[in-house]
């Protein structure tokens, strides 16, 4: 190799080592490769050789590009890795450091409630009925064979309002969703399947009574509905409510101005744990019965040729038990910290699909 | 309806035990509410006699006992500390191993100071059961040693209370439960027949009825000559162990009949009458005081019991202080008589009082009873109290209470979902005291016993006023004909139990249920979670508040406001769940947590009806984090809560319009109004005012939104057409405009929206600037645009025509010029 020739490696090598970052690369790489680089002008001269001199002289200046953007393209990857290196050091954060708070928001027990009420009822043919909560004397009693001077009605503490102007009419805060019922019978042919879920009013208040509460009503209307349909209705939705496919449910008698044959349910459960379907005791959860003929007939219907059950459970309290909430009075407190503790995800609805 | 066990056995023979019977009450619809058995606690207990008592040599205090227990603790020795243990005392001895509830102790035998001691001498408070406590109980002086105390006293008997359903006066009398147990299985009912006392003398006191709606028959009886002292000790317990306090013998005695045959009395001291007559009859607005103290004014619908004196008794209800027995009384007036239940039922409401007379009254007795209970009556007094009794005099006469029922067998199956063999609902329902009238292999005809007037009544309906008649009257003839028959068949399940009918499955119409919930329900279902997903958690508040109260949030008409509301802060329906969530954020800011996130779903109350609202709060600041102070709540939240819950319940954004007119509670140049089109309404949004925060007591900023979710369009369920999805880049360009400082930014995002609706794909504000460089009375409003080419890219002169047309459209629009 001549003379010359080697001193450009030595000196574009010796270069190459001294540039320590890529904008010291890059000056070394112009300056030897670049168009007006050293050895770019060692190639343009070689066209104005002697051939036989060229011949040597191209062989020898080819060797050495090849040999310089080797180790200039070495030199640049090796640069490159060192300053991603750097930059990874230098932009390492502390990652055990919380994010940016979201805040999260929940479901209420109560809602949470319906919504898997809605869920198992639904599955077995229901639609969901809904009414006013300011309802008329008539709907929420007189229609269910509850008359003014019936015992029934002192055990309701009702809240009244003022009658509407012009309006003869007593308009109560609806004591039950029953008055749903009814319409429900007014405005559609049978066969009916719905529940009611809604506000319901008593004017009574401790630790055990609340003056609004949630009901689920429900009402099936059809041709030979039976009291054994309504055992296999509520020991169903129960069961799935509760997710437990042996929790003994228990039927007796019982009394409803709108019900005949009327009985209560009650679940097993564990007075000393609580624990729903353990134990030797029993839990009365919700009132059903069959329809009484009267309320069929104050809806048109001929008791003669439509027959079903009703139902109503307190929504609260099936929420209570279900989940362990002790007191009836927090559910309407909204204190933040309960409503954390015991609401849902609202992400994560009641679908049968994925239990509820 | 409380009762002992003894006491059930003067009416039932029987071999089942307290379980059982329990367990029976609770399956034939008379439920169990509580068993109490106060014998249980102290049952080791025994009676027991001081033998002898001597000081205790050690201690000055004590004596030392011996003491006869009876068998096996014939001679105990006995430390004890009582001042009042003394030789040939009857007193009550717990043996060791006793548990002393009064005491929470286990009783060991020992030595006390050096002497044996085998049990303790106890007083009433130890075993629980009084509070005085000189020393140790004295027993009457005639008590045998060794016998159970509990027993001894009468306490070894479980008082059961049950809870009667309004449909069955019949059990409100022990009696009637005995009938109901026996009729069901559990051994069989004791004969009871009423002996008559034969009348010696016409009774002074005679009745009249000038009321015979109220009251269709009325007996009565003198007695005279008694003696009114306390009641026997069998007597006053009967009554003790079911709560009722012991008064005289003649007034016990008619608590007795009360109380076991479910039949209601009256005595009057007849001496007290004025005149000789009693007449039933409407009250005339006069006062009266009854055997509580109390003053009542009764009215004309109400019955009373009138002497020449005035009124004497509100009928059926309470008798008056005036005419009432005492230890004085030495001639008797007995009452026994029928009242029409819903007379007694409304009088009883008007003057706010119930009492164990109106309360089975109300619920309606046996129209049978009154001869034979009137005897019964007579009998007792004549044993209790001496004297002799006069005739029987009686007003008005025993109204027709005999009716039939027809129950076709079949219909068990058919309704009550349970075969039951034909004889053997008979046999059910002979039990229950039905008797039959006849009978083939479908169906039987029985008469209805006396007592049961929940059966087989004539309906009463109340059918709805839309319903056309001859509908009505074939529904009306169909209870007619199948109501009776209904009464029987739940007698009859009633007795077999209802845990007999075999659950059936409900027959599906299909597999798959359609959806139970319609559009507008499952919309607000979608909207509570949407907003808990957003960080708002979900609150359910009251729908009353107070009046006060809803006057600041938009009126407090008085058509809705209670008539009867249990506090003064809960009396008026609600015009907004807002004010419940600003109470929430008060309350819980209080406590220290004022950076909330709220929401509630529910009803708003206004004259022309209800609607559900959805409300959201959002309080106090943001979340410090490291580079990001705090910030308190901004309306931009709110607005934002309002916008993407209407677009997620299918609102095209584009399609609303914010007006500045938002109600008082909200911050009025922080605040708007979201509509669709001119009309419709719906939300509010903005910061909540300031002076309401303050009047709220809130001293953290608050921010909120009300959606109206019903004046939302339903939501369709249209077919899409299949999207033009453009392979050309799309083209972003800014435009920063100068404009008025009142234009709405909204009016010219809208104009630029809408000068190239084929190209304009998007528009984003990035800037909104006032100050230097822009002219006074002005600001600068930059916005991003987003133009997408469908068929070829754009040309510099096509882009540029572009931008001169939004140009041209913003200033058209807005007088905007281009900054």
């Amino acid at each position: 190799m001549s003379n010359d020739l080697e001193i450009l490696r030595q000196e574009v090598l010796s270069e190459l080592a001294g540039a320590t970052d890529l904008k010291a690369w890059d000056a070394v790489r112009v300056s030897t490769l670049g168009k007006s680089g050293r050895l770019t002008a060692l190639l343009k001269a070689l066209g104005k050789m002697q051939p036989d001199e060229r011949k040597a002289r191209g062989v020898a200046l080819n060797r050495l590009r090849d040999e310089l953007t080797r180790a200039i393209e070495a030199r640049g990857k090796e640069l490159e890795a060192a300053a991603l290196e750097a930059r990874l050091v230098a932009e390492r954060v502390d990652v055990t450091l919380p994010p940016p708070p979201v805040e999260r928001g929940y479901l209420h027990p109560i809602s949470r409630t319906i919504e898997e009420m809605t869920a198992i009822f639904g599955a077995m043919g229901f639609k969901v009925a809904e009414g006013p909560d300011i309802e008329t004397d008539w709907h929420n009693f007189s229609a269910l064979n509850t008359p003014a001077h019936h015992p029934a009605r002192t055990d309701h503490d009702t809240f009244y309002l003022p009658p509407q102007p012009g309006l003869d009419v007593t308009r109560v805060l609806r004591t039950q969703t029953s008055g749903v019922q009814i319409r429900t019978m007014l405005a559609q042919k049978p066969p009916i399947r719905v529940i009611v879920p809604g506000r319901t009013y008593r004017a009574d208040h401790d630790a055990t009574h609340s003056p609004m509460f949630h009901q689920c009503e429900g009402l099936v209307v059809g041709k030979g509905i039976t009291l054994g349909h309504l055992k296999g209705c509520l020991i169903e939705f129960l069961r799935a409510f509760f997710g437990k496919p042996d929790l003994p449910v228990r039927f007796r008698s019982s009394y409803f101005p709108f019900t005949e044959p009327s009985l209560e349910v009650d679940i097993g459960w564990s007075r000393k744990t609580g624990e729903i379907g353990g134990g030797e005791d029993w839990l009365e959860v919700l009132g059903a019965g069959m329809i009484h003929a009267r309320v069929l007939a104050n809806c048109g219907l001929d008791p003669r040729e439509w027959q079903g059950f009703a139902f109503g459970m307190g929504i609260e309290r099936l929420a209570m038990l279900k989940n362990g909430i002790p007191d009836l009075r927090s559910f309407y407190e909204s204190d933040i910290r309960w409503l954390r503790y015991y609401g849902s995800d609202p992400l994560a609805p009641a679908l049968l699909h994925e239990g509820v | 309806m409380k009762f002992t066990l003894s006491w059930l056995y003067d009416h039932l023979d029987t071999q089942a035990t307290l379980e059982e019977i329990c367990a029976k009450l609770n399956q034939i619809g008379l439920e169990v509410e509580s068993v109490e058995n106060r014998g249980a606690a102290i049952e080791p207990f025994l009676t027991a006699r001081i033998l002898d008592a001597q000081p205790h040599p050690n201690a000055d205090r004590l004596q030392v006992c011996r003491v006869d227990a009876g068998p096996g603790f014939q001679d105990v020795q006995v430390v004890c500390g009582a001042p009042n243990a003394r030789k040939g005392l009857a007193v009550i001895f717990a043996p060791p191993g006793t548990y002393v509830p009064g005491l929470d102790i286990t009783i060991k035998a020992g030595k006390i100071r050096g002497e044996a001691s085998g049990g303790m001498l106890c007083s009433l408070r130890e075993l629980g059961l009084g509070e005085e406590s000189n020393g140790i109980a004295e027993l009457p002086e005639d008590t045998l040693p060794g016998q159970s105390y509990a027993d001894f006293a009468g306490l070894d008997d479980v008082v059961i209370d049950i809870a009667i359903t309004p449909n069955r006066g019949d059990a409100l009398g022990v009696r009637g439960i005995a009938r109901d147990l026996a009729a069901a299985g559990l051994g069989t009912l004791r004969p009871w027949l009423a002996e008559t006392v034969e009348g010696k003398f016409d009774s002074p006191v005679v009745w009249d009825i000038s009321y015979p709606e109220a009251c269709p028959w009325v007996l009565g009886r003198t007695i005279r000559g008694v003696k009114n002292g306390p009641s026997p000790e069998w007597l006053q317990r009967k009554l003790e162990s079911i709560g009722l306090r012991p008064i005289s013998a003649l007034v016990d005695i008619t608590n007795y009949f009360c109380f076991d045959l479910g039949r209601p009395l009256h005595v009057f001291d007849a001496a007290k009458i004025a005149g000789s007559k009693l007449t039933l009859c409407r009250g005339a607005g006069e006062k009266f005081r009854a055997l509580d103290g109390q003053d009542y004014t009764v009215g004309t619908e109400d019955c009373v019991i009138a002497d020449q004196a005035g009124v004497q008794s509100l009928a059926g209800i309470m008798g008056g202080e005036a005419t009432g027995a005492t230890a004085e009384t030495i001639d008797v007036f007995v009452e026994c008589a029928l009242f029409d239940p819903v007379k007694i039922a409304l009088s009883a409401r008007r003057v706010g009082v119930s009492s164990d007379s109106s309360y089975r009254f109300e619920r309606g007795v046996d129209p049978a009873l009154p001869v034979s209970a009137l005897e019964a009556a007579t009998r007792l007094i004549i044993d209790l109290c001496g004297g002799e009794a006069s005739e029987v005099v009686s007003a008005g006469a025993q109204p027709a209470w005999q009716r039939d029922a027809t129950l076709r067998f079949a219909r068990l199956r058919d309704l009550g979902g349970l075969d039951v063999p034909a004889d053997e609902s008979v046999d059910l329902l002979e039990k229950l005291g039905f008797e039959v009238q006849d009978r083939d292999d479908a169906q039987v005809r029985v008469s209805v016993p006396s007592w049961r007037n929940d059966i087989a009544q004539k309906p009463v309906l109340a059918q709805g006023e839309g319903i056309p008649a001859d509908v009505a009257a074939k529904a009306a003839e169909g209870v007619a004909a199948i109501e009776s028959e209904s009464d029987l068949v739940e007698e009859v399940l009633r007795l077999k139990g209802l845990d007999a009918v075999p659950a059936v499955p409900l027959p599906s119409v299909v597999v798959v249920p359609e959806a139970a919930l319609t559009p507008r329900q499952a919309r607000l279902a979608l909207a509570r979670r949407f907003l808990a997903a957003r960080g708002l958690t979900e609150t359910v508040g009251f729908s009353f508040v107070s009046h006060e109260e809803a006057e600041r949030f938009g009126g407090a008409p008085e058509s809705l406001r209670l008539l009867n509301p249990i506090a003064s802060d809960l009396d008026q329906m609600r015009p907004t769940p807002m004010i419940n969530l600003l109470a929430a954020v008060k309350h819980n800011s209080a406590r220290g947590w004022g950076d909330l996130g709220l929401f509630e779903v529910g009803p708003a109350f206004a004259e022309n009806g209800q609607q559900p609202v959805v409300a959201g709060v959002r309080s106090g600041h943001t979340p410090r984090y490291p580079g990001q102070a705090g910030q308190p709540v901004s309306l931009w939240a709110a607005k934002a809560d309002a916008l993407e819950l209407l677009q997620e319940l299918g609102v095209n954004p584009d399609a609303l319009s914010t007006t500045t007119d938002a109600p008082g509670w909200y911050h009025p140049g922080r605040s708007g109004v979201l509509r669709q089109g001119p009309k419709n309404v719906l939300a509010y949004f903005g910061e909540l005012h300031p002076s309401l925060l303050q009047a709220e007591g809130i001293d953290v900023p608050v921010v909120g939104f009300e959606l109206m979710p019903d004046v939302v369009p339903d939501p369709k369920r249209k077919k899409k057409a299949a999207p033009r999805l453009s392979a050309f880049q799309p083209v972003r360009r800014d435009f920063a405009f100068v404009v008025a400082r009142d234009v709405p930014g909204e009016k010219l995002l809208r104009a630029v929206r809408g000068a190239e609706r084929q190209l304009v794909a998007d528009v984003s504000l990035f800037d909104v600037y006032e100050g230097p460089h822009v002219p006074e009375g002005h600001r600068s409003i930059g916005v991003e645009v987003t133009l997408q080419p469908m068929d070829k890219s754009l040309t510099d002169a096509e882009l540029e025509a572009v931008s001169e047309k939004i140009v041209a459209a913003v200033s058209k629009a807005t007088g905007a010029t281009l900054r």
